[in-house]
């Protein structure tokens, strides 16, 4: 019987290397349900701070590939009618009170947007993971009764633009969706921000986030809720509307 | 016997007049040094009282907790209401409110886009209350050097090398990028009342003031208050009323375990100046040991070679019969004239180039470079009572200390072989 052990472990290998699913894959498939070719969405980010008070913004977004997109603050009063546009790597911002449109590079993208646990680089974030890291599945989870994968993200080779160096990923083994994602530094040790799905809705046939929650390690508020309120795909919207000059109208 | 000694000694300049001009260089450079330093302090914890911590603040716990990275978000709640109490409370001190804010200020040209950025930091301050001290105590209208002070919701002032530096003058406009207490990214445009030369390279190179109501608008902080500042009566800190004050008011309205709720702090805690304030305090004392300790050995020095000088002269006095006791004590008495006489002279020019340096100041603005202190640029003494009386310590003591030491020596004469001596 001792004999048959080592037969018996070999002749298992096939059938584990089988099970073993390849990262890349994974990465493409998130990618085809998270990255929209073009996209409207109106969403509400309720932040709370470290006096634990909510504040509730809705704002107004398009998106067409992967660089351009601009969003609108609907609500609070307040807030109303600052713009953001991404023209490929710049961000400009525009706010009706001063009538000025700013550009924001640098480490500014990386302030918080309006007191939330985003980023900017967040907010306008549409890239490929598959197009920015390299990725190994490093074992296998279930996270809020959700069967997953966990996925180690690397940044790609020459690739220094990008927010997060590192990342550790928990995708849905059936809707491949990014269920719960912590956010490291380049270092690998220094996590940056956790980011959780909490709840997902399905149009057509794709899977994709109803409300997500982001924390920033190093803010002192209590997290972010992002709530899609509504969200159409392969929408088509003017060119003009992602101009500099747009933003003051 | 004094007015003998006193003829004697005017009549023979070498007895009077090098030792008086040596007691009155000392003391003169007692009295200046004194009033040097006195108004080097007294300028530098003004400047922290005026520009940054008041006589004493008021934040809640939270925010001082976090004070250096000024956390406007953990501000103290219904700010009008506690500078009502505080008025009716504690009308012995005057209390203004303050908000500092840093961002990024924003120059633009015609078109409206950016021309120059730089990073400053505001203070919002009460240019428009009714009772407002504030312009006076910013010493604003002294320091104006283009433009008006504001006159009007959105105007501010900025710092000289501040304007200069992004190339704007009284009348432009500027927008202010910095972020609310939500933490929400806002623009503000400020129109630049006048240009304003505060005399603090940091503040010149750095800082700008705003209304508070309308830093308060711009960053959302509804009726919060960061910062109240309250002042004595006094010109000068007292850290005894200070303290005194704090403790009264932290027992009955502060509570250790809500964050939110308000706790003073006396300025040199506020500053973390207590242990400079200590050494500044004793400055005076330290000032006069040091020259009674030098003065001392000049003095004694001084003794040593009249008494030499004098050899022949005591021989004779004990020879003829006069006890050493007598010439000991007419050496003491001599001393003491050369003393006052010398105190008086220096005294009188000490306060006089401290009176200059007190009026006209001396610029050392070229020297500071990119200094970071909050250090006035022009010098200045301050001459206050001590002044008029603490040059008679080492003037006096050490010249009595120097004739005593060195008339010692009388005693060590032997009386038998005077006239041996004397033969030469």
């Amino acid at each position: 019987m001792r004999n048959l052990l080592p037969y018996l472990f070999l002749g298992a290998m096939p059938a584990m290397l089988m099970a073993q699913p390849d990262a890349a894959e994974i990465l493409r498939k998130i990618d085809k349900q998270m990255v929209t070719e073009s996209a409207e969405a109106t969403a509400t980010m309720v932040i709370t701070n470290r006096r634990g008070r909510e504040t509730r913004i809705t704002s107004r977004s398009w998106s067409k590939g992967e660089t351009t997109s601009l969003v609108e603050y609907l609500s609070p009063a307040r807030e109303k009618g600052v713009k953001m546009l991404r023209l490929e790597d710049v961000l400009w911002m525009y706010t009706p009170q001063a009538d000025r449109v700013i550009q924001i590079s640098g480490h500014m993208l990386r302030q918080s947007v309006s007191g939330s646990d985003l980023s900017y680089e967040d907010m306008v974030d549409n890239g490929k993971l598959l197009d920015l890291y390299d990725a190994a599945v490093v074992g296998e989870e279930v996270f809020m009764d959700r069967s997953c994968y966990v996925l180690r993200l690397r940044v790609k080779e020459g690739i220094e633009d990008v927010a997060y160096a590192q990342r550790k990923v928990w995708v849905d083994k059936t809707r491949y969706l990014p269920l719960k994602e912590e956010r490291y530094a380049k270092n690998g040790t220094t996590l940056l921000k956790n980011f959780e799905i909490r709840s997902v809705m399905k149009i057509a046939d794709r899977w994709y986030p109803k409300e997500m929650f982001f924390k920033d390690v190093m803010a002192k508020g209590q997290g972010t809720l992002y709530i899609i309120e509504d969200i159409k795909f392969g929408v088509d919207i003017p060119e003009y509307m992602f101009t500099k000059a747009a933003l003051r109208e | 016997m004094f007015r003998f000694l006193m003829k004697g000694m005017l009549r023979d300049r070498h007895r009077s007049l090098l030792p008086s001009i040596v007691v009155a260089m000392g003391v003169m450079l007692t009295v200046f040094m004194f009033t040097y330093m006195k108004g080097i302090f007294d300028d530098f914890f003004n400047n922290a009282a005026m520009y940054e911590s008041g006589h004493v603040k008021i934040t809640s716990r939270a925010y001082y907790e976090e004070k250096d990275v000024v956390p406007n978000d953990l501000a103290l709640e219904d700010g009008p209401g506690m500078m009502e109490m505080l008025r009716s409370e504690y009308p012995q001190l005057k209390w203004s409110e303050r908000v500092k804010f840093g961002g990024l200020l924003d120059a633009f040209d015609e078109n409206r886009e950016t021309r120059a950025q730089v990073g400053a930091g505001g203070v919002g301050i009460d240019f428009f209350g009714a009772d407002t001290a504030e312009r006076n105590r910013w010493n604003l209208g002294a320091g104006l050097q283009e433009g008006t002070l504001p006159q009007k919701p959105g105007d501010i002032v900025m710092g000289v090398t501040l304007a200069d530096q992004m190339d704007l003058n009284a009348g432009d406009d500027v927008t202010l990028i910095s972020s609310t207490v939500n933490g929400s990214m806002v623009l503000n445009n400020f129109h630049i009342s006048g240009i304003i030369y505060f005399g603090t390279p940091p503040m010149d190179k750095k800082m700008f003031l705003a209304d508070i109501n309308d830093v308060k608008a711009m960053l959302d902080m509804g009726d919060w208050s960061s910062e109240i500042l309250g002042y004595t009566n006094t010109s000068n800190y007292d850290d005894l009323v200070a303290s005194a004050l704090t403790a009264e008011f932290n027992a009955a309205r502060s509570d250790s375990a809500d964050r939110f709720s308000p706790l003073m702090t006396p300025m040199l805690d506020d500053a973390g100046l207590r242990e400079y304030f200590g050494y500044a305090s004793k400055a005076g004392s330290i000032m006069s040991f040091i020259m009674i300790f030098a003065m001392g050995i000049v003095l004694w020095n001084t003794g040593l070679m009249g008494a030499i000088r004098r050899y022949g002269e005591m021989g004779l006095r004990l020879a003829v019969g006069e006890s050493k006791g007598h010439v000991y004590r007419s050496l003491i008495i001599e001393s003491l004239g050369v003393a006052l006489m010398g105190t008086i002279v220096g005294t009188i020019f000490g306060l006089g180039f401290s009176y200059w340096l007190q009026e006209v100041g001396f610029n050392i603005g070229d020297m500071m470079g990119d200094s970071e202190m909050l250090m006035p640029t022009i010098i200045r003494a301050r001459i206050t009572v001590p002044a008029f009386y603490i040059g008679f310590f080492p003037g006096v003591f050490a010249t009595l200390l120097g004739a005593g030491l060195s008339g010692l020596r009388i005693f060590k004469r032997d009386t038998a072989s005077l006239f041996k001596e004397l033969e030469t």
